[in-house]
C-alpha cells in the first residue's frame, strides 16, 4: 500500500513535530517528577544502607509508621462507607439540591490542608467549643491521635465519594429494580447488587483515598503537636529529622513513602488496564 | 441520605462554621486588621501569584503532555502515564525536602541555576517551583478524557477543506479543548493556594517574602492567636469557594456546547 504510506491522515503530526512534543514532555517530566523521586533514594543512600536502615528502625520512626498505618486503617474504611452511602444516595434517588450535595462533599479538595487542621483545633481545642468539657471528662482530640484521624479523614473525605457517584449514576437504577421486584429488601439489593457493580470504582478510590491518608501532612502537622514518639506521623517525622539536619534519616524515612507512592500507581496502572472503566473519574 | 447528611454535617461543615464563628468574634476593625495588614498582603500576594504562575505553567506543559499521550505512541508510554499521578500519590513533605535539596545553591540542578544568577530555593521561585509539582495531574488528567473523546473527524475536515495543521490545532482543536484547559488552570491554582507540605521546605519563609498564607495561619496558632489564625483561614476559604463556583460555571457553559 504505497499510496496509503506516502499520505499521512491528515490528524497525524509531522514526525520531527512528534519528536519535538515527546523530547519537551519527556524532558519536563523527568525534570519535574524523576528527578525529585531518584533524589530522595541517593540522599537516602548516601551514607549507605546501613545508616538509612538505621535510620527506619529507630523507636520513634517505628512509632511513625505505626501511627500512620493506625490513621489509614480507621480513615480509609471510614471514607469508604461514607462513600458508598453518598454515592448510592446521589446516584440511585432524585432529590432536589443534588449538584449542590455533590459540591459539599467535593468541599474539602478546595480547602487548605492547614485550614482543615485549624477546623478541629477550634472545636475540639482547648480554646474550643468543647476544649473545657473535653478537659474536665480527660479526653484529649487535638495533639492526639483522634485529632490526627479526624483531620485526615477530613482531607480524604471526598476521594471514594467522586470515584463512585459518576460509575453509580452510569450504571442506573434498573439492576436494582430487577432486585426489589423479585422480592429483595433493600440492604440485600445494596449488598447483592449495587455493591458488587461498583467494586473495581471502589478499590480505585480506596487506593487514592489511602496514598493521601498515610502522607497528609498540613493538616496533620497543625493537630499533632509533634510529640515524637506519640503523635508524629510518617510525614511529620520526615520534617522533624530534616529540621534537626538529619538528612539521611529524613529521606529515609521519606524513601518509604516514596515506595507507597509508587506502589499505589502501579496498582491505580495495573487497575486501571484490567478495568478500563475505572480510569479518569475521580480527576480531583 | 440521612447517614450522608449527617456524616457530611459533623466532619466537614459544621466545624468549618467555626472558623466563621472565631473570626467574627472580634470587631471589625481587628478583623480587617488581621486579614489585610503588610505581612499578610504580601504572603496572598506571593501564595496566589506563585499558585497563577505554577498553574500557568502546568497550562503549556499539560496539554503537551496530554496531547503526547492521547495522541502518540512512544516506548515507555505505559510508565509516563502512570508517573503523571506521582504528585497525587507521593505524600507533600517527600515531595517537598527533595525539591529543596535539588534546587539549594550547591543541589543538583541548583549549581547550574547559581552562576545564572538564579536563586530558586529559599525564593518566591522555589515555591512556584513546588506548585507546578503538585499541580500537573490537575491539567494532564482534566484534557485527556476530552481531547480522547475530541472527534478526529472535526479535524480531518478542517484539514480537507484547506487548513494546514497549525490552522486547524488552533481554530479548531484548542478552542474545543478551552473549557477542559480552564477548569485544569482553576483546579491546579486552587490546590496551589492551599498547598503547604511541599512549599514550607523550599520556600525559606521569610516575612514578606518568602511566606505563603497557610505558614502565616500555623505562625497565628502558635503564638495562640486564634481570632487572628481564623481571620485569614476565612480569606483562604472566601477564596476557594470563589474558585470552586468558578469551576462549576466552567463545567456549565462547556456544556452549552454538547
Amino acid at each position: 500500500m504505497s499510496v496509503a504510506r506516502s499520505h499521512r491522515r491528515a490528524t497525524d503530526d509531522p514526525a520531527w513535530t512528534k519528536a519535538v512534543i515527546i523530547g519537551v514532555v519527556m524532558l519536563f517530566l523527568a525534570l519535574v517528577l524523576v528527578l525529585p523521586l531518584v533524589a530522595v533514594f541517593v540522599e537516602a543512600l548516601r551514607k549507605g544502607a546501613g545508616a538509612a536502615l538505621a535510620a527506619i528502625t529507630n523507636p520513634d520512626a517505628l512509632a511513625a509508621v505505626k501511627l500512620t498505618l493506625l490513621t489509614a486503617v480507621i480513615a480509609v474504611p471510614f471514607n469508604a462507607v461514607f462513600g458508598l452511602c453518598a454515592a448510592w444516595a446521589i446516584a440511585k434517588h432524585d432529590f432536589p439540591g443534588k449538584a449542590f450535595l455533590i459540591t459539599l462533599i467535593d468541599l474539602p479538595f478546595s480547602v487548605s490542608p492547614v485550614v482543615a487542621g485549624l477546623i478541629y483545633v477550634l472545636v475540639f481545642g482547648l480554646q474550643g467549643w468543647f476544649g473545657e468539657w473535653l478537659l474536665d471528662h480527660d479526653l484529649k482530640i487535638i495533639f492526639a491521635v483522634p485529632g490526627i484521624v479526624l483531620a485526615t479523614i477530613f482531607v480524604t473525605f471526598p476521594f471514594v465519594a467522586r470515584e463512585l457517584i459518576p460509575l453509580m449514576q452510569e450504571q442506573g437504577t434498573s439492576e436494582e429494580e430487577a432486585a426489589v421486584s423479585m422480592g429483595a429488601g433493600g440492604l440485600t439489593t445494596f449488598w447483592r447488587v449495587t455493591a458488587p457493580n461498583v467494586r473495581w470504582g471502589l478499590l480505585y478510590g480506596v487506593l487514592l483515598c489511602n496514598a493521601r491518608a498515610m502522607g497528609e501532612f498540613g493538616a496533620v502537622s497543625v493537630v499533632s503537636g509533634h510529640i515524637r514518639g506519640l503523635t508524629n506521623t510518617m510525614p511529620l517525622h520526615v520534617e522533624i529529622l530534616y529540621n534537626e539536619y538529619d538528612f539521611v534519616g529524613a529521606f529515609a524515612v521519606a524513601a518509604l513513602l516514596c515506595l507507597l507512592a509508587v506502589v499505589t500507581l502501579v496498582l491505580k496502572t495495573a487497575l486501571e488496564v484490567a478495568q478500563p472503566g475505572v480510569r479518569g473519574r475521580g480527576g480531583h | 441520605m440521612g447517614v450522608t447528611l449527617t456524616i457530611l454535617s459533623l466532619i466537614v461543615l459544621i466545624p468549618l462554621t467555626a472558623v466563621a464563628l472565631k473570626a467574627a468574634h472580634q470587631s471589625p476593625e481587628a478583623f480587617w486588621a488581621a486579614a489585610f495588614n503588610d505581612r499578610s498582603l504580601a504572603a496572598y500576594r506571593l501564595t496566589f501569584g506563585a499558585a497563577f504562575v505554577a498553574a500557568a505553567v502546568n497550562g503549556v506543559f499539560g496539554v503537551l503532555t496530554a496531547w503526547a499521550l492521547v495522541r502518540y505512541e512512544f516506548p515507555g508510554k505505559t510508565i509516563v502515564n502512570a508517573l503523571v499521578d506521582l504528585p497525587f500519590a507521593l505524600p507533600t513533605a517527600v515531595a517537598g525536602i527533595a525539591l529543596a535539596t535539588l534546587y539549594a545553591p550547591k543541589g543538583w540542578v541548583g549549581q547550574f541555576l547559581t552562576p545564572l544568577g538564579i536563586k530558586a530555593a529559599y525564593n518566591p521561585i522555589g515555591v512556584v517551583i513546588a506548585l507546578t509539582f503538585i499541580g500537573l495531574p490537575f491539567v494532564v488528567r482534566t484534557i485527556e478524557p476530552v481531547l480522547r473523546d475530541a472527534a478526529e473527524d472535526v479535524e480531518e475536515a478542517a484539514a480537507s477543506l484547506g487548513a494546514d495543521r497549525l490552522q486547524t490545532i488552533a481554530r479548531v482543536v484548542l478552542p474545543a479543548l478551552a473549557p477542559a484547559w480552564l477548569t485544569g488552570f482553576a483546579m491546579a491554582f486552587a490546590r496551589g493556594v492551599g498547598e503547604y507540605g511541599s512549599v514550607i521546605f523550599i520556600a525559606g519563609n521569610m516575612p514578606y517574602k518568602s511566606e505563603i498564607a497557610p505558614l502565616l495561619i500555623i505562625i497565628q496558632l502558635e503564638q495562640f492567636e486564634y481570632e487572628r489564625a481564623a481571620t485569614i483561614a476565612v480569606v483562604m476559604l472566601a477564596v476557594s469557594f470563589t474558585m470552586l463556583l468558578v469551576i462549576n460555571a466552567i463545567q456549565v457553559w462547556s456544556r452549552r456546547f454538547d
